[in-house]
């Protein structure tokens, strides 16, 4: 376990098992090491889609954890560029459904809607986040990548990443918990005591 | 008439686009590391430091600061004595751009069609905004812009009464709004007056605008930094997560408009603040 301001970050192995996550907690740093599937957009319109003809997925849903990314293309003898979050909203309409089959985390950043808050806490379920916009600082933790579907899509096709120690931070735990709402009234209680 | 080879404008914004998706702005380097000194939120200034850590990691390795390396936004200002030779203008830009974005492995995120999407493979077409203005030299101001910020944007057409209430309430909702989406810390671009898309224009020039710098018009000036102040007390903070760093900057720009309106766009733009300059 390592110290991060205060508190240790709880290390997660990837896929991640929904026991490992059941007692982490809105605020709680975590380090994911394992190995994690990045989909935005388009991959999970065709994800839904293939769900919809009961074709399988090209990666196993169960214990699985999504990121929501796109990277940029690798340099030559690097296994990824640049890797941070995108907005997770716009994946919301396809979540509940994925929860539903055994997902256990997404990563992301923003806001999450009702139903996706719902569907993580029935499933005992995790949403983290990780830090917008340290696309450079994340693909450290990228050991290796490779495209798994989608090659089509570009960016936006769906890689499997190798991490170690990836950095995320637990934004609405299995009991529904919200960062965003508890830790800006967290920090804006501190300024009337 | 000087004359200028458009192969030129090709090779400026083909570096352009690297610089400005590697290497951070010193006034943006400045603002966070300002504010990571200011900020008393423990797990907001371990935020902070991560970007700085990030800021440093992508010029080290010339890797992209944010995986989003945008919509390439082209502003060119052209001087009247200015002929180009050797083809297209508009044609040089993308071809820039297309170069800039291969050769520098760049995310290409730009779609053909904004309904039937498919992925243009290159980043072109660029969006691309031209004024004319006196002198032979050519300015050339490149900003990748992410959408993560800009989904978070909003224009409002306002009747006059509103006045600077109304002016002022429409851009602490739209960042409150925007919460976590837009990867605070943000830099909040405003455009007040002129028609619909005019505001919309001042207001994502006002992005370009270094931050630390104002308004020339100390009324304005003091709505900056009131708005600053009070965005900095909405409790969001850094991804968010909670404090005070909130946004970096507040810039607005303002025209004359119709005795029936008052259009107000703000445009959202993140920590990754990305803008660079040249003149040929
Ligand atoms: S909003 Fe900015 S920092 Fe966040 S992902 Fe988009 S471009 Fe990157």
């Amino acid at each position: 376990m390592e110290r991060k301001e205060g508190k240790m970050a709880r290390r997660l192995k990837a896929p991640l098992k929904k026991e490992d996550i059941k007692d982490v907690r809105a605020g709680d740093p975590v380090l994911i090491s394992g190995l994690i599937y990045t989909a935005r957009d388009a991959a999970h319109k065709r994800l839904v889609e293939m769900l919809e003809k009961n074709q399988a997925l090209p990666f196993p849903l169960e214990e699985a954890v999504i990121y929501y990314a796109g990277p940029t293309p690798a340099k030559p003898g690097q296994p990824i560029g640049s890797a941070g979050p995108t907005t997770s909203y716009r994946m919301d309409p396809y979540a509940p459904r994925l929860l539903d089959l055994g997902l256990s985390a997404m990563i992301g950043k923003g806001q999450r809607s009702d139903q996706v808050k719902e569907a993580i806490r029935r499933n005992g379920g995790v949403y983290l986040g990780a830090i917008g916009g340290a696309g450079a600082l994340i693909a450290g933790t990228v050991k290796r990548a490779w495209i798994v579907a989608f090659e089509d899509l570009g960016p936006e096709a769906i890689r499997a990443l190798e991490v170690e120690d990836f950095p995320a931070t637990v934004v609405i735990d299995s009991q529904g918990n919200d960062l965003y709402e508890i830790g800006r009234k967290r920090y804006l209680d501190s300024l009337s005591l | 008439m000087r004359q200028i080879d458009v192969s030129q404008v090709s090779r400026a914004l083909a570096e352009m686009a690297v610089e400005a998706n590697c290497y951070l702005g010193e006034d943006v380097c400045g603002a966070i590391a300002r504010c990571r000194k200011e900020e008393t939120w423990p797990s907001a200034k371990d935020t902070l430091e991560k970007l700085e850590k990030n800021i440093a990691l992508a010029a080290e390795r010339q890797m992209p600061l944010c995986q989003d390396t945008g919509m390439a936004c082209v502003f060119m200002e052209v001087g009247q004595e200015v002929h180009f030779t050797g083809g297209s203008l508009e044609e040089a830009i993308h071809q820039g751009v297309r170069e800039g974005y291969k050769n520098g492995f760049l995310r290409k995120s730009v779609v053909a069609d904004p309904i039937r999407r498919g992925n243009t493979g290159d980043n072109t077409p660029a969006h691309i905004h031209y004024e004319i203005v006196p002198g032979d030299k050519v300015k050339i101001v490149f900003a990748p812009k992410g959408f993560g910020s800009e989904n978070m944007s909003q224009i409002r057409m306002f009747p006059p009464a509103a006045g600077l209430q109304g002016v002022k309430d429409f851009i602490l909702r739209t960042v409150e709004e925007a919460g976590a989406n837009p990867c605070p810390p943000i830099v909040v671009g405003v455009g007040i007056g002129g028609t619909f898309d005019r505001a919309a224009l001042m207001a994502k020039q006002a992005l370009l605008e270094p931050l630390g710098t104002h308004h020339p018009d100390p009324y304005y000036r003091a709505v900056e930094e009131e708005l600053l102040e009070r965005i900095n007390g909405l409790g969001i903070g850094p991804q968010g997560f909670g404090g005070r760093t909130t946004a970096l900057g507040v810039r607005i720009k303002t025209f004359p408009t119709h005795i029936a309106g008052m259009p107000v766009a703000v445009n959202i733009n993140c920590h990754v603040s990305r803008h660079k300059e040249r003149i040929l």
